[in-house]
């Protein structure tokens, strides 16, 4: 099959990347900050790299929230790894995939020849999500700042009410699509209504998501995982979502929390709130000569389509089909499948859009029927973000590192990873295992 | 007129600027020739009248003056012609704080002893925040006191309690600190350092004076028993036969307060007895074998940015800690991720404590890379060894080691009793490994053991030497033979002590006994906190090679797992990290003749060290066993010791009388523009 579009540019590889372990928010800030993250990851990549810090020529970094004291975030992860005061460093930001971005920002600046040794990847602390004062008290408090006169500050004093101290919890509007006024978890259940997705189902999907984990764990996940150490003397190999004990007996109790009562989507087959950081690092064919790196893929391509924000999750469907129309390539041209469990019933509805006529006409004007079908046993073959947890904006580098150690084990050729994105969009990436160059 | 030592330049505004800038010097030290200059100097700007102001600033970069020149004293020799420096000293920071005109200090980088005393002559002090910036009275530790000075004004700029915390601990503060305290007017950043100075001769605001409170602390009512707080505070860390100095400087205090002449006269009295003590005399020949030590590395190329430790236990992560904390990339291997994790609290710990802002703090903490496989091995400038003691294990790990090493890296094991030359049969390249060991805490105990083994090639050595120096840390040279230097005398003492046990003696009463010597710590507390086990495998390792028997009550503990302070008990119990200590009365037992046998087994080790060339002179050796094992510093170290047993040495009962043969509370001085007016003559 040939290409439709030719590739004048330059070819990007994956050299090597390393995660943190996912860590479950516990309801209190957690003990590593998004920056933490990222460097306790990035050091331990660098550290199996025959070049040193300073040589990178970039360092792009995916985050939602960093803190108040990360703004941009890959300039302090560049400062606080010891790279070259010279290189540049940016942030970038789409949400739940702002990790991809990341990639897919370093990949086109490998390609267009601007660098050739770039670090990158996604990190996020969401325990670390600030609380905010709500609006009624930041505008007493700008009046009481304002007030010259002890008079004028005793006459404000009443007008402070206690409610005003209620804080706003930051990652709860996070989650919140403010365009259609509708939480993450009820453009979950939109999908589960239009595509008649059973509680069921989803429950199904959820626990054999913490089955593969698993088994991966037992196996060859730890391998992509670099271990943090906290400042107290604890430090952390795993991820700690993972429920080994889980059984459908157990996900049917769980209550829904989006659409209270009548709801499907419960937290049982939700992705989890976690803290968690990955991290990449991709060369030209020139790095990768003169420090003779090995590769693990290369990235062939990356494509971002918008969709309605109350089916966000059907973002992955209208990334991916594009892309591989772009490429000349089918779905039985994939062998392995990464795509985001943000929500059990929302990658089933990929599945199922993917598969359906209707649907792919409808969004598709070129496809007569069907884009093709989706097997699952080539999907999450070890399990995502149910399991493992969603760090927002280290998702999206993580299934690509992921997918790219799938394809070394398992053998295969190409991989796509995919991801849903809040406010109604999606995000895909193609890579391809090489060996050698 | 010009001078040798000083320019001087006024500007447009009438701002006289003195550059103090030592001839021939790379740093600012005061002795006569600088006094005698200054003192025309101070005089040539009092006649003049177009002067508005003076500042004083330093010429060198690396800071504004380092106090006395030490070894300028020390050659003086005659007490007398000391006395005369100490006397001009005195005229010339009276003459500085006699002059009219608004004074400034102006300070970047150390400002210590004579040098602060100086600055606090001057009407105010601003200081550049930069974290080379200390201010401090370090006298204390050489076993004197502030003598031009310092000591009376220093309490009545700040009031006695911040002051003698200063002065009875000799510590030193940073810009920002110095500035909250009230020792310096302002902290600035550098690039206001000028503009702050000028600021100060233009609006000239009210001098720094102590809270109401704070000064009260100087009245003739509150010395007496602010001053019996402070002699308890002093006596529970140091005695007065020990370490005369601080108690003489509280006791002139309380005495004649920090107001008129008197005090000036009797700090000069003071000091100059002071001098005269053994403890003096011992302390200034300690500082001049730190010097010493310090200048090993003189002259040798060789920087270090990475280094690797293996081993996460104790000595391995807080080498690894002090290193990072010195500024240095380092990785730290262990076989898992648990023996790590604990190595990462400490060193974080030590962060906390040593560097105190947050962003050096994480700046440190991400220096450290916990490195299970040892990937960062093959980018290490030096590799570090401290794994169990064991030789299988060390020529396994040092045959892998030297597989993953650059060429141009130094392989250095931590070992204290394995032969240097055993562990590098397996290498490929046995000129390579060299014994860099260090002391237990690491923090705390600056001596680093530099191990050549037969075969060690002198260049490594040198290597060696300068990257302890590197990481502020102190070089010793000496022969790879088991216990090395201080592990091999510090053996017999603890031998000694577990005898004395054996004989009935309680740990309390031989600790004591040690402690009244001078020790840091006695000899069971010490086998206790190092943990029995390690004393019981070093006394079996040097017993193998030399004759002595390991004492069977030590072997008894080890087998009931008491280890000491880590198992919870050893000699003593442990109730979260401290000793019970059961108190005997002292009065019972013969404490000279106890700590006469222990400190003897020392002495005769020593000597056989030193006649075995095991270190290349006595100097060197007392030393090692100050700055390893915190030998009593006052004594001057073993081998000094005893000899000042056989010869004369400046002898203690100097303290009790009068050497100046000047009446208690006259001044010592020949000229004093404020007493001259007064009509008073000295």
């Amino acid at each position: 099959m040939t290409p439709l579009i030719e590739n004048t540019f330059r070819s990007v590889y994956i050299v090597d990347g390393t995660r943190t372990p996912f860590l479950k928010a516990q309801g209190k800030p957690g003990p590593f900050t998004a920056s933490d993250l990222a460097l306790q990851a990035s050091r331990d990549l660098l550290a199996r790299q025959p070049f040193d810090a300073r040589e990178l020529d970039e360092v792009i970094l995916g985050c939602t929230i960093p803190s108040p004291d990360e703004a941009n975030i890959a300039r302090i992860l560049a400062l606080r790894l010891g790279c070259s005061e010279d290189i540049p460093a940016y942030t970038v930001q789409r949400n739940c995939a702002s990790g991809m971005q990341a990639l897919d920002s370093a990949y086109k600046d490998i390609r267009t020849g601007r660098h050739d040794l770039v670090l990158t990847g996604g990190t996020e602390a969401m325990s670390h999500a600030p609380l905010l004062f709500q609006a009624k008290m930041v505008l007493w408090l700008s009046r009481w700042y304002g007030a010259k006169t002890t008079m004028a500050k005793l006459k404000l004093l009443p007008q402070l009410r206690p409610q005003y101290f209620a804080p706003v919890i930051a990652l709860l509007r996070g989650l919140r699509d403010p365009i259609i006024g509708e939480s993450m978890g009820g453009t979950a259940e939109n999908l589960a209504y239009d595509f008649h997705i059973t509680r069921k189902s989803m429950d199904e999907f959820a626990l054999q998501s913490h089955q593969r984990v698993g088994v991966g764990q037992a196996t060859h996940l730890n391998e992509e995982i670099a271990s943090l150490f906290d400042t107290q003397g604890n430090f952390y190999q795993a991820d700690d979502g993972v429920r080994h004990d889980s059984s459908m007996e157990k996900l049917a109790k769980l209550k829904p929390y989006f659409d209270k009562i009548y709801g499907m989507v419960t937290p049982g087959n939700s992705s989890q709130v976690s803290d968690g950081a990955a991290t990449l690092l991709l060369a030209s064919e020139a790095a990768v000569k003169r420090y003779e790196l090995p590769v693990m893929a290369k990235i062939v391509d990356c494509h971002w389509a918008g969709v309605s924000p109350s089916s966000m999750g059907l973002g992955p469907v209208h990334a991916t089909i594009p892309m591989l129309q772009r490429q000349g390539l089918g779905m039985d041209d994939i062998d392995y499948w990464e795509i985001n469990e943000a929500f059990a019933a929302q990658v089933i509805a990929c599945i199922r859009a993917f598969a359906q006529d209707d649907y792919c006409q409808q969004h598709f004007g070129g496809l007569a029927e069907a884009f093709g079908t989706l097997d699952p046993e080539k999907l999450n073959v070890d399990g995502g973000a149910i399991a493992l947890g969603h760090p927002v904006g280290a998702s999206g580098a993580r299934i690509v590192l992921h997918l790219a150690h799938v394809l070394k084990q398992r053998g295969g050729k190409r991989g796509v990873a995919s991801i849903c994105i809040g406010g109604g969009q999606g995000g895909a990436m193609l890579i391809e295992r090489v060996n050698s160059i | 007129m010009s001078y040798q030592h000083f320019q001087l330049q006024g500007d447009q505004q009438g701002i006289q600027w003195l550059c103090f800038d030592k001839a021939g010097q790379s740093t600012n030290t005061m002795d006569m020739t600088v006094l005698e200059e200054l003192e025309e100097l101070l005089k040539e700007i009092a006649e003049n009248n177009d002067a508005q102001g003076l500042i004083i600033y330093s010429g060198k970069k690396n800071g504004f003056i380092a106090g006395a020149d030490l070894e300028a004293f020390t050659k003086l020799g005659d007490p007398e012609k000391r006395k005369e420096v100490i006397a001009k000293g005195h005229c010339v920071m009276d003459a500085l704080s006699a002059l009219s005109i608004p004074t400034v200090a102006m300070i970047e980088g150390f400002c210590l002893g004579g040098g602060l005393e100086l600055a606090l002559a001057c009407r105010y002090r601003v200081v550049c925040d930069s974290s080379k910036t200390r201010l401090g009275l370090p006298e204390v530790r050489l076993g004197i006191q502030p003598g031009w000075g310092g000591s009376v004004r220093l309490p009545r700029l700040l009031g006695a309690i911040q002051a003698f915390d200063l002065m009875l601990t000799g510590r030193t503060l940073a810009a920002k600190v110095a500035a909250k305290a009230g020792l310096v007017d302002a902290a600035v950043p550098k690039r206001q350092l000028k503009r702050a100075a000028t600021y100060f001769i233009q609006y000239k605001p009210k001098a720094h004076q102590p809270s109401r409170l704070l000064a009260l602390t100087n009245s003739m009512m509150a010395r007496p028993l602010v001053g019996r707080m402070m002699r308890n505070k002093v006596q529970a860390k140091a005695k007065v036969e020990h370490y005369p100095a601080p108690f003489a400087m509280i006791d002139n205090w309380v005495k004649y307060g920090v107001d008129g002449e008197k005090p000036f006269a009797q700090e000069q009295l003071s000091i100059i007895r002071l001098m005269e003590t053994p403890t003096a005399y011992n302390l200034l020949r300690v500082f001049f074998l730190q010097e010493r030590l310090k200048g090993m590395a003189k002259g040798i190329q060789f920087k270090v940015k990475r280094v690797h430790v293996v081993g996460a236990g104790i000595m391995g992560g807080d080498i690894a800690a002090w290193c990072a904390l010195q500024g240095l990339q380092v990785s730290l291997q262990d076989r898992e991720a648990k023996f790590i994790a604990p190595a990462i609290a400490r060193a974080h710990k030590l962060f906390k404590k040593k560097l105190k802002q947050p962003h050096k703090i994480q700046a440190a903490m991400d220096r450290i890379l916990p490195d299970q496989e040892g990937r960062a091995i093959a980018a290490a400038d030096v590799i570090i060894e401290a794994i169990v003691e064991n030789l299988e294990a060390k020529q396994a790990l040092f045959k892998e080691i030297e597989a993953k090493a650059r060429n141009t890296a130094i392989l250095a094991t931590n070992t204290s009793s394995i032969p240097l030359d055993e562990i590098n049969q397996v290498l490929k390249q046995p000129q390579r490994l060299v014994g860099i060991h260090f002391f237990n805490p690491v923090a705390q105990l600056p001596l680093v053991e530099i191990i050549n083994g037969n075969q060690t090639d002198e260049s490594v050595t040198y290597q060696a030497i300068a990257f302890v120096r590197q990481i502020d840390r102190l070089p010793l040279p000496v022969k790879s033979s088991p216990g090395f230097l201080v592990n091999r005398i510090l053996m017999p003492y603890l031998l000694e002590a577990f005898t004395l046990y054996k004989e009935g003696i309680p740990p309390y009463i031989i600790d004591k006994a040690a402690e009244n010597f001078g020790m840091p710590m006695g000899p069971i507390a010490l086998a206790d906190s190092v943990g029995l086990d390690i004393c019981l495998s070093g006394a079996k390792g040097m017993t193998e090679y030399f004759t002595g028997n390991i004492p069977p009550e030590l072997v008894a503990f080890v087998e009931a797992g008491k280890l000491g302070r880590k198992s919870g008990e050893g000699f003593y119990k442990y109730k979260s990290g401290k000793p019970i200590k059961e108190k005997k009365d002292p009065s019972k037992y013969d404490l000279p003749a106890l700590s006469e046998r222990l400190i003897q087994t020392m002495t005769s080790m020593a000597q056989d060290c030193l006649s075995e060339g095991i270190v290349a002179d006595g100097d060197l050796l007392d030393a090692g066993m100050i700055f390893g094992t915190g030998f009593a510093p006052f004594r001057g170290g073993p081998l000094h010791y005893l000899e000042s047993l056989t010869t004369a040495v400046p002898s203690q009962e100097i303290l009790e009388k009068d050497s100046s043969g000047t009446r208690e509370g006259e001044r010592n001085v020949a000229c004093h523009p404020r007493q001259d007016e007064d009509g008073t003559r000295l």
